[in-house]
This record gives C-alpha cells, structure tokens and sequence, in this order.
C-alpha cells in the first residue's frame, strides 16, 4: 500500500543519516547522536515497510537504471521472504540504534564519532538491500558492501592490536566467501533459458523448469553451502566469528551477531528452494549434518570461554546450527515431497513446520542474542572489561542491565514460555514427526539431531548460567566491578525494547506464527497455519500429536508466583526477612573463595575432554626450603582444534606456496611487462 | 475437568508423603526405626513458621528463586497424568514439561551462585554438569515413547499404551525405562548420584545449592523438589508403564487407577530405598559413565523405534 513510497525514503534516510555525521564531525554531541537518530527512523520506516508486505499488499519494487545492459535490471523488490529479513533487521537494528546513543559515549574523545554514524548508516542500508537485491551482480555488490562497512566497523577500535588481526581473518574469510557464491551465480546464469540473465526472476525458472543438469545443480549446491556458510558460521567455518564479533563495538557485534548472520540464513532459503529447487535428499542431510556439529561445538566453546563477548559469539554459532538442523529438516522433507506428491502430501506440511521452526528461530535469536550483546557491551561501559573472572556483584550495581540481560539468558536457554523455548519445541516437533521416511540415512540422522538438539539446550542453560552468575551475581572479583554503576538511559531503553519484544515474540507466538506461515507459504506453495494455530494452542500438523500454549503457561507461571508469596507469608505466621553474612564456616568468605567461572565449567570440560584436549599447567615457586612455597600459578587452556588441525596446515601451505611463487617478482617493471606479454599471447593461442 | 484438578492436588498433597515413604523403608532397611512418614510434612510445617534470613551479598535472584521454582514445578504438575490419562495437556506437552523442569534447575543454580559461597557455586557447577547429560537423556527416553505412541502429550501416551495392551512390550519401552530410572535419580539427587540426606559434604550436589536458604523459602524450595520427585515417579509409573491407569471418568476405573497408582509409587520408592541403602554415592567424575550410558540407551531407543519401524 505505502510499502512502494517508503522504499526510497528508506534509502534516502540512511544516505543522508551517513551523510550527516560527516557533515557534523565537528560538532561532536550532534554528531553522536543525530546519525543514529537517522538509522533509528530508517528502521522504523523499515518496519512499516515489512509489517506492509507481510500483511498481503503486494510486492514492493524499487529499480535503479543500469549502464550495462548485460547484467540485467537492477531491481530491489521486497517480497514475503524479504519483508520478514527486513522485519528482523528492522526490529533488532530500532533497538540497537537507540541503545548506540549512549553506548558510543563509551567512545568520545578517542574514536571519531563520524566514523561511526556513517558506517553504522551504511552497514544498516546494506543489510536492508542484500535481502531485497534481486539481481545476481547487484546482490554481490550489496553483500559486498555490507562486508566491507561491518569490517570497518569490526577494525573501529583501530589503537587496538586484536581487532587489527579479527578483522583481517573476518575480511579473508567473507571473501573467499563471496567467491564462492559469485562461481555458484556464474554456474547458474550459464543454464539460465534464453539471454542469459542475472535477474533472480530468471533463476527462478532453473529450479521451476528443472533446467539445471544434475552435476551443476550440486555444485551450485555446495559451493553456495560453504560461500553462504562462511557468513552465517557454520563449523569449521565459523573461526571469524568468535574473533570479529568481540572485537567490533558492542553496538556493532549485536547487528553482526543479531541480523548479519541471518542474511545468509535469507539467500540459502531463496536460493535453495527458488532457485535451485530441492529434489535431493542427500541435500538436506548434509546441512544437517554440518549443522549438528555447529550446535553442538558451538555450545560447547561457548561453556569454556572467559571473554563474555567471544562466548556469546559461539553461542550464536550454536544457534546458526540450530537453524540449519531446521533447514535440513525442511530441505529432507522437501525433497521426498517433491519425489512423490501424492504418496508424502504430509511431508509438505513437515517442510513447513521445519522451516516456520527456522524463521520463528531466526527472529528470535535476532532479538536475544542483540539483546545479550547490548548486555555484555552495557557491562563493558560500567566495568571496562570483558573477562568474566573480573566481574561478579553487577546484579545490585546495575539492576536494570541485570534484569534485562536476565531475560536475555532464559529466552536463549529456551525456558518456557520465552520465545528461545518456543522455535525449540517448533524444531523438535518437526523432527519427531517424520517415522514415516523409510531411508536407512534419514532415520539414523534425524534421531541424532533429536539428540544434539537436546544435549545443546541443556549446554546452553548450563552456558547461560555460567555467564549470568559469573557477570551479576556473588561479589565483584575486581576493583572496576566493585565500582560499576547503571548505563545511561538510552542504552537501557534499547535492552529494553529487545527484552519486551523477545518476551511478547514468545508469549504471542500463536498470534506470530500465521504470518510467519504466510512467508512459508510463499517458498513452499504449503499453507499449514490453519492445523498449526488453533485458538491460543500450538498444534502440529499430525492429528493429536502434540499441543502447546506459551500464552497460557505464562500466564499460569505469573500466576503462581504471587499466589505462592501470599500463601506462605500468612502460612505460618508473619515473619520478617532478616539480612545477614553468608555463612562461611568459619573463614571470612572474599571473592576470592567464590566460584569462578573457569571453576564452574572445569566438570563440563572433563566429560568432554576429547574435544577440548584442555592442557593444564601448574607453576610452583619455592623458598629456600622446598617445603615452604612462595607462590604457585596455574593456568588452563583447550586446545583450538579447528585453528591448528584445519587452518594452520592449510595457512603453511598457502605461505609455503607464496614463498615459491614470490621468485617470478623482480620488482622491475620489464619483467612485468613480459608476464603480461607472454599471458596474452597464451590467451589469444588458447580462445582464438 | 474436576478429575484433572483433582489428580493435580493429589500430587502436591502426596509429594511429601512419597519422600516420608522412601526415608521410612530406608531406615527399615538399615534396621533403624526411622521417623514417621509424616515427618516431611511436619518439617515443612515448622520451616513455614520461621523466619528467613538472606545474605547481604544476594541480589533480587536469590530473593525470586522459591517462587519461580515452586511456580514451575506446579505448572509442571498439571501436565502429567496421576491417576487419569487426562491432564491440562492442551498446555502442554512432555517437552514443556521437561523445559519447565529445566527452568527450575536454572533458578536453583542461579541463587546458589547468588551468596558468594564456595558451597553454593560447587553445587551449582555439579547440577548444571550432571544435568547436562540427563536432560537430554530424560527427552531422549521419553520421546522413544512419544514415537510409539504417536504423540508428545503425556496424557496421550499413557491413554493409548494403557489401552493398547501388552502387545507395545518392546525393547525400546525397556531401554527407554533403564535410561530415564537413571535420569530419575540424578535428577532427584539420589545415591549414587548425590545424597539426599546429608549436608555439609564436599559430595553434595542439590542441598548445597539450597544451604543459604531458610524458614519459609526453604519450605517452599523442598516443597519444590519433592514435587518434582512425584512428578518423575508418576511419569515413571504412567508413561512407561500406565496399565491400569483409568481411561474414562467412570468412578469404579478412577478407584483402580488410584489404587494401582499409589501400588506403583509405594514399589518405585521401595527401589529407590533399595538401591539407596546398597549402594555407595559414586565419586562425581565417575558420573559420567553412568550418564552417558543411560544417554545411549536413551537414544538407542529412539533409533531402535525409526529403524524397526512402526511397533
């Protein structure tokens, strides 16, 4: 309706919001503040537009001329699948945006603050265009944009040796990427029927016309695997992800971690279904495969890491796995689908409810993980630092940060009836609905995922309890959390959105739901919203197989804790709550006696001590006498064992290679001339 | 409607009867007398009527914790069926059920990290590493059952296994029983996981976790755990095992039910007294032994159901 009309203004809010911080550069408050009120009201233009589509009033396009006729229309259209991307980015990037005005402060008088209007501006445009490009080359165009502002955003804190390194592993990695993806578009753009066409709409016919042969269908299949896997972190390709995330400004991590991820969660689902169209099931059980391991090595660095930061960055590598057990969830019952209509019409429903199960999973996960990232960068502001032995006792220092990021911590460890719990039960019931599927391969997968997805939602409780408890609860561990203190009001207010989103996401998931099934129905031609929603419960689409109220069970639980006060402040008779010392058997208790977080994980890393070879080393000095001590160090590490098996060996290569090479570079300009000569003889001899 | 309700008090009426029970039959067994089975309920009388006192160090967690966790386990409570296979199941199903168990634990190791006592995060580091492994293998074990079943919903699965007779006997029902018996006493922090019984050790598990708290929020702390250790007996007794438990309203098959129900719990804590007076509490880092066998039957189950097939 409006959709049309606010596209360009989205556009042209962002541009003059960049453009804006470099006008003001020398007026810092201003210059601080009024870009990211720009990037605020382009997300909410972006809302409007999403909530305008998703509610059925047509495509919106938007067409930008082209000089090369070649390549096609260069078009942003936001359709079904689009809207919702853009609702997710909207959302997350509405909060970020407020929560960035007080957060950057953080940042005045050390950093220059038109960087980072503008990039932020930019890196937001981006994302909105990526998942409305539907052009192959202007898809690369954006997606290469967005990679290199969050790269600028990754190095910001440049006086800072790490995030030198992060970003330069973060920029290798998305290019080799990129090339991935770019060889998979040239593969597809050479079956494309008549002038061959970059234009999504025509790579829309490869998988309706069946016209791709079946060698190139798979390798298109895999090359965009690993290019979109890179991006979204799956393992082993996630090593950027713990080392960019924390390294970016926390403002900046929440968007990377919050939305960038999911960008390539957006182009699998098109590509794959669109584009490609899935009749493999094979397919589908490698990504579940991959994604498996991801949840599960994810959640499981994630429970070791002192850095709250790098651990929220594996926790999102946990949930990407999460996603993707649902895509290849949808991609394996899509394909027996395809395979036969008639005989396995109920495993169209089950591709649905797996990939409902993956967008609710992606929206949700947007909220929560930019909400716990706008916690950790909170407690960074207060206490200027990000390793959890140095925190504790932030829970009576700064409330509302505590409370927020609490709530942050039950979604993502699916308590009911947050909404982490609700993509969850989403997932499991996809998967547990499948006996019906006769391939040896698929019945052993899809009890293994059950399992993993089990065993990661218990890790990820354990994580979360580990970080919260290390972070807010016990005494500060050093003199800054001792004297940290409540974050400006702006940072609190965009938490806060997050938290009240992620909370109503999951409490009103039924009223949710049906749009979500809408955009489903758009990909897959499957409308299942009328056997899923039925009044307040959840119902999958199998007869009696299961039912779920998140409304009802709320509202029970806020219920019973009232009614559990009353009852035993009169049972019994009224007593007054007294304070008093912990007790401490005796020795003064100091936060040197209390649990650490290393401390807390040491059992975990003993049962899973084949994947985390952890090394442990004990340095005792003596006195003169061996029997008096003067002071014993420990420390405790766990091997990276994707870094040193997979990356270091091929890294050697690469230098030993370089090496070899590097004799053919004279540095005179001669020589050059002659390479270029002898090439462009070989050419011409070659495609004469 | 009613009989829902009522089976629901049924559960937090009996809870600390069944563990009154379970301490009675172990003290016979060690030829002591032991105290009254009611003395559990006598003990939450007397913790009504103190006061509390709470840490200076502890924050708003410590203070919610016994609500949130009394709050999950009677929201818990009204999805397993007791007596009649008929619950509030619409709520929900056996994930819900697990995932509201897990918001318990979450809270409980919250506010043992809470006080800044060593005794509290250790208990709380323990619970979360052994619960690491027994809540998958609780979901695993269950749902080999859902699977049979062809449903999640609690209720559902001990109606149709109930009256489907003998004929669901199968290996996976009895790998699936082994795994969650064992997640049933890890859970419950029974021997040879934990010991319920003593305080004060540097083996405890669960009553480390609850050593800050007293009076009232203590009262309501234990209410929770023994409610949650009915809850586990009754899906012990009616999902694995639900033959006898009432399908109609009729008031002759709610009497059966009843009274095969209270059999099944009053046998389930014999065996729990039995193995807790011959066995010794193992030391923690052996733990996971036993764990991941019970995870491994667990899912064995569960693939046993996809590739054998429809039972």
């Amino acid at each position: 309706m409006y959709g049309q009309e606010l596209f360009p203004l989205l556009i042209g809010v962002s541009l003059f919001g960049a453009l804006l911080a470099i006008g003001t550069g020398r007026w810092e408050r201003v210059c601080r503040t009024a870009p990211l009120i720009a990037a605020a009201g382009a997300s909410l233009i972006g809302l409007l537009i999403a909530i305008d589509v998703l509610l059925g009033s047509g495509e919106v396009t938007f067409t930008i001329p082209t000089a090369v006729a070649a390549l096609g229309h260069f078009t942003f259209s936001v359709d079904r699948l689009s809207a919702y991307f853009i609702l997710a980015i909207s959302a997350l990037a509405l909060c970020v945006s407020i929560y960035s005005i007080g957060y950057t402060q953080e940042y005045s008088g050390r950093y220059r603050p038109e960087t980072m209007g503008a990039l932020f501006n930019l890196f937001l445009l981006s994302l909105y265009l990526v998942v409305t490009a539907s052009n192959a080359v202007l898809f690369l165009i954006m997606w290469e944009t967005m990679s290199l502002t969050s790269y600028l955003l990754v190095v910001y804190e440049n006086r800072n040796r790490e995030s030198e390194s992060s970003g330069l592993l973060y920029l290798v990695m998305t290019h080799l990427g990129t090339a991935l993806i770019t060889v998979a578009f040239i593969v597809m753009w050479l079956y494309t029927p008549g002038e061959h066409s970059f234009d999504f709409e025509a790579f829309r016919e490869l998988g309706a016309g069946g016209l791709l042969p079946e060698a190139a269908r798979t390798l298109a299949f895999l090359l965009l695997l690993i290019g979109f896997g890179t991006k979204a972190g799956l393992v082993p390709l996630h090593v950027w992800l713990p080392q960019a995330h924390p390294a970016a400004p926390s403002n900046v991590s929440a968007m990377m971690s919050g939305v960038m991820v999911k960008t390539a969660v957006y182009m699998l689902i098109r590509c794959y279904f669109d584009f490609l169209g899935v009749t493999n099931s094979w397919w589908g059980l490698v990504v579940l495969l991959v994604a498996s391991i991801s949840a599960l090595v994810g959640v499981l660095y994630a429970l070791m890491e002192e850095d709250i930061k790098r651990a929220l960055a594996y926790s999102t590598v946990e949930n990407i796995g999460l996603i993707f057990i649902g895509l290849g969830a949808a991609m394996v019952f899509q394909s027996y689908y395809l395979a036969d209509p008639v005989a396995n019409a109920h495993l169209a429903d089950l591709a649905a409810l797996a990939l409902i199960a993956v967008l609710f999973h992606t929206l949700a996960h947007s909220l929560f993980k930019g909400l716990l990232f706008m916690g950790a960068g909170s407690v960074m502001y207060a206490t200027h630092t990000r390793d959890l032995e140095e925190m504790g006792g932030l829970a009576k220092r700064m409330p509302w940060t505590g409370i927020l990021f609490f709530v942050g911590a039950l979604s993502i460890s699916a308590i009911p009836p947050f909404s982490g719990f609700v993509g969850e039960w989403l997932m499991f019931q996809s998967l547990l609905l499948t006996q019906s599927i006769s391939d040896p391969m698929v019945n052993v997968l899809l009890p293994v995922a059950v399992a993993i997805l089990a065993l990661t939602g218990a890790l990820a409780a354990a994580c979360f309890v580990r970080i919260f408890g290390a972070t807010f609860l016990a005494r500060p561990r050093s003199k800054h959390a001792a004297e940290a203190q409540e974050v400006p009001r702006t940072m609190l207010a965009g938490m806060g959105i997050a938290a009240g989103a992620s909370v109503l996401l999951g409490v009103l998931s039924v009223l949710i739901i049906p749009t979500i099934d809408s955009v489903t129905s758009s990909v897959l031609g499957v409308s299942i919203a009328s056997k899923l929603v039925n009044g307040l419960v959840l119902m999958p689409p199998a007869g009696e197989f299961s039912s779920m109220s998140p409304l009802v069970i709320g509202v029970l639980l806020l219920f019973a804790v009232p009614f559990a006060l009353i009852v035993t402040r009169y049972l019994g008779g009224r007593h007054p709550v007294e304070r008093g010392d912990t007790w401490d058997c005796g020795t003064p208790l100091s936060s040197r006696t209390e649990y650490s977080a290393a401390g807390f994980s040491n059992p975990i890393n003993r049962i899973f001590r084949s994947i985390y070879r952890p090394h442990t080393e004990v340095r005792t000095e003596y006195t003169s006498s061996t029997l008096i001590k003067r002071k014993i160090s420990f420390s405790s590490t766990i091997e990276p064992v994707f870094e040193r098996y997979l990356y270091a060996p091929v890294a050697a290569l690469v230098i030993a290679i370089a090496r070899r090479v590097g004799i053919i570079q004279k540095g005179s300009i001669q020589a050059y001339l002659a390479y270029i000569f002898v090439i462009l003889l070989a050419l011409l001899v070659v495609f004469r | 409607m009613i009989l829902e309700v009522a089976q629901f008090l049924l559960v937090l009426a009996i809870a600390p009867l069944v563990t009154g029970i379970i301490r009675k039959a172990k003290a016979l067994m060690q030829s002591r007398r032991g105290p009254s089975v009611l003395q559990p309920y006598r003990d939450l009388w007397k913790l009504l009527c103190k006061g509390s006192v709470v840490s200076n160090d502890a924050s708003w967690v410590f203070t919610i914790t016994p609500y949130a966790c009394i709050a999950a386990v009677t929201v818990a409570a009204l999805l397993v069926p007791v007596v009649y296979a008929g619950t509030f199941g619409f709520l929900g199903d056996l994930i819900v059920l697990i995932y509201l168990l897990a918001m318990m634990r979450f809270f409980m190791a919250l506010a043992a990290l809470d006080t800044g006592s060593a005794f509290g995060g250790m208990g709380s580091s323990r619970e979360m590493y052994i619960s690491s492994v027994v809540e998958p293998t609780m979901l695993l074990s269950i749902f080999a059952m859902a699977l049979v079943a062809g449903t999640t919903s609690l209720a559902s699965i001990a109606e149709r296994i109930a009256s489907s007779g003998l004929d669901l006997i199968s290996p996976a029902l009895f790998l699936a029983a082994a795994a969650f018996f064992i997640a049933t006493l890890a859970e419950n922090a029974r021997v040879p996981f934990d010991n319920p019984s003593t305080h004060l050790e540097l083996t405890m598990i669960h009553e480390a976790m609850l050593l800050e708290y007293s009076g009232k929020q203590l009262a309501l702390m234990e209410m929770a755990s023994m409610t949650k250790l009915v809850i586990f007996l009754a899906i012990m007794s009616n999902v694995f095992f639900p033959w006898g438990i009432a399908t109609t309203d009729d008031p002759m098959a709610i009497a059966v039910g009843l009274a095969v129900f209270l059999g099944k719990l009053i046998l389930l804590a014999l065996i729990i007294a039995l193995i807790e007076s011959s066995f010794s509490k193992m030391r923690l880092f052996r733990l996971p032994n036993l764990l991941t066998v019970a995870f491994i039957l667990a899912l064995l189950a569960v693939i046993s159901f996809y590739i054998l097939g429809v039972l």
